[in-house]
């Protein structure tokens, strides 16, 4: 569904130039749930930024249901981390959600969209509020209902969690998880937080330090639905964690016990 | 003291202290030898004549027509010259130094080129109101679309907001309380130029009138006409931050969550 074919990105020439992600390749299937992780610094963003079409590649494609992406699909929205610059705060709940649909004149009954996906959310009642009257998991709710309701193939994720509070950030992750089989949507989460990707994913593509590549992409067999409690405490749990953690902190040669999972080495 | 009753007692200041202002105005000019100071009962009495009757279609009016003229053309060719400008960064390199010299020309020293350029009348007022007027909204939309913020961007990007649509419900909006901000120190550039503009270059209007007034010593009138101007700043001031207020109801300023 999506692929993500060698992309490279060299910021600046000469002798600064700085090569961020270089020639970093994987796939994603239909409503599957990848993550990637990596060192901080290691250009997930800019990976992110190429995928979705906002940044130009220096080299490499991505390709989205057989189709190169150049500018954003229709089929592709992305959340961002900063909600509050991400929302308008000059528009409702409402109206945030519904702008975007203005690009797919195909869509029928837009207010029940709307509302709908509000639901879904568990934003109704608040339709008519500004986002900056509301805490910012439920801002983040706000920019998560906006992509839903665009109906996308392909849901973008850049650290969607990481300016919340931890609880609203465990409540914001089965949210995502939740709602994603409901609108059929496929989702690609970008993260610094391991237990994050790990707890989410069907697969973890782990990049290492710039210029990145992929250093090796982990599936993840946990049962699913995934659930706070017992899916941190299943034993995989942690031992895929800690072998994420092992390969970003540069162990990756040397990988204690490789367990019952699959594992492939994509250099 | 409670809130509401602190707020009515200091509602009751503020007019107590304005009334008190004008009322020893009033007294010393029923006292006052000197030949500049007309008391306030005549002053308000050639006021009601002249700008509420006698002259507001000759006077009154063409001021107010120079003014919004001036002003909304300031407006329009600010704002969307303004735009332009915060999308290329080319075009803001070329431009900067005639901009930055234009603006920081003092703006009655443009007067008697204009008056050669266009001669006496209505048009050299609207023009040089608008030309000095429209520099403030320039800078601040160009501004406003330069630090348009990443992420908003990168989000009306993905979501493939284009055209008319983004213009009209994005980056309008997003800029508005700078644009709002540079209209604001216009309005009060146009008042100062209108006044400036009618004393030495029309035949009409309230600085004109302000002007022959003095020139023939109709002290009264001088001050009626003076005080005009004051109740015309002062209303043009107040609507506007009433629009300002509606406008940017949802900006960190106006929040009342």
């Amino acid at each position: 569904m999506l692929e993500v074919q060698g992309l490279s990105k060299t910021y600046g020439s000469g002798a600064t130039a700085t090569r961020a992600i270089d020639h970093i390749e994987f796939d994603v299937s239909e409503s599957e749930f990848v993550s990637v992780v990596g060192p901080s610094g290691c250009g997930k963003t800019t990976l992110l930024k190429c995928m979705a079409g906002l940044l130009e590649p220096t080299s490499g494609r991505t390709m989205l249901l057989g189709h190169q992406v150049t500018r954003s699909p229709p089929e592709m929205a992305v959340v961002f981390q900063d909600y509050s610059r991400s929302l308008f705060p000059w528009l409702t709940v409402r109206r945030n959600v519904a702008l975007p649909l203005r690009r797919k004149p195909e869509i029928a009954d837009r207010e029940r969209l709307v509302a709908e996906t509000l639901a879904a959310v568990g934003l109704a009642g608040f339709e008519e509020h500004y986002p900056w009257q509301l805490s910012g998991g439920m801002q983040q709710r706000v920019a998560i209902a906006r992509a839903l309701a665009y109906q996308p193939k392909v849901l973008l994720m850049d650290e969607p969690f990481a300016s919340v509070d931890a609880q609203t950030r465990g409540e914001l992750e089965d949210l995502v998880l939740s709602v994603r089989r409901r609108f059929g949507v496929t989702c690609v989460l970008v993260t610094h937080d391991i237990d994050e990707a790990v707890y989410m994913s069907d697969r973890v593509v782990v990049l290492t330090s710039p210029p990145s590549r992929v250093l090796e992409t982990v599936a993840i067999d946990l049962p699913r639905p995934r659930n706070q409690v017992t899916t941190r405490e299943h034993p995989s749990f942690g031992h895929l964690r800690g072998h994420v953690y092992q390969l970003i902190k540069g162990r990756a040669g040397r990988s204690p016990a490789p367990g019952p999972e699959e594992e492939f080495a994509t250099t | 003291m409670s809130a509401r009753t602190r707020r009515w007692v200091l509602v009751g200041l503020e007019i107590g202290v304005t009334a008190l202002i004008i009322a020893g105005v009033w007294l010393y000019s029923e006292r006052a030898v000197s030949y500049v100071v007309a008391p306030v009962p005549d002053i308000a009495a050639r006021f009601r004549e002249t700008f509420l009757f006698a002259q507001f279609g000759s006077d009154v009016l063409p001021s107010l027509l120079r003014f919004a003229l001036g002003f909304v053309i300031a407006c329009i060719v600010g704002v969307g010259v303004g735009l332009l400008l915060g999308r290329s960064l080319v075009l803001r390199l070329l431009t900067t130094p005639i901009v930055s010299f234009l603006r920081s020309t003092p703006a009655v020293a443009l007067l008697p080129l204009a008056i050669v350029l266009i001669g006496i009348g209505t048009p050299m007022s609207v023009f040089i109101i608008a030309f000095v007027c429209c520099w403030p909204i320039l800078l601040n939309t160009t501004d406003g679309v330069v630090e348009l913020d990443p992420t908003l961007r990168a989000t009306v990007e993905s979501y493939g907001i284009t055209g008319l649509d983004r213009l009209r419900l994005v980056i309008l909006p997003a800029i508005s309380p700078r644009v709002l901000a540079g209209m604001r120190t216009s309005i009060s550039l146009a008042l100062l130029l209108l006044v400036v503009s009618e004393m030495i270059g029309n035949s009409n209007g309230i600085g004109n009138f302000i002007f022959q007034a003095q020139q023939t010593f109709a002290i009264a009138d001088m001050w009626a006409g003076i005080v005009l101007l004051g109740v015309l700043g002062y209303l043009v001031n107040t609507a506007f931050g009433a629009v300002e207020r509606r406008l940017l109801r949802w900006h960190v300023s106006e929040r009342r969550a």
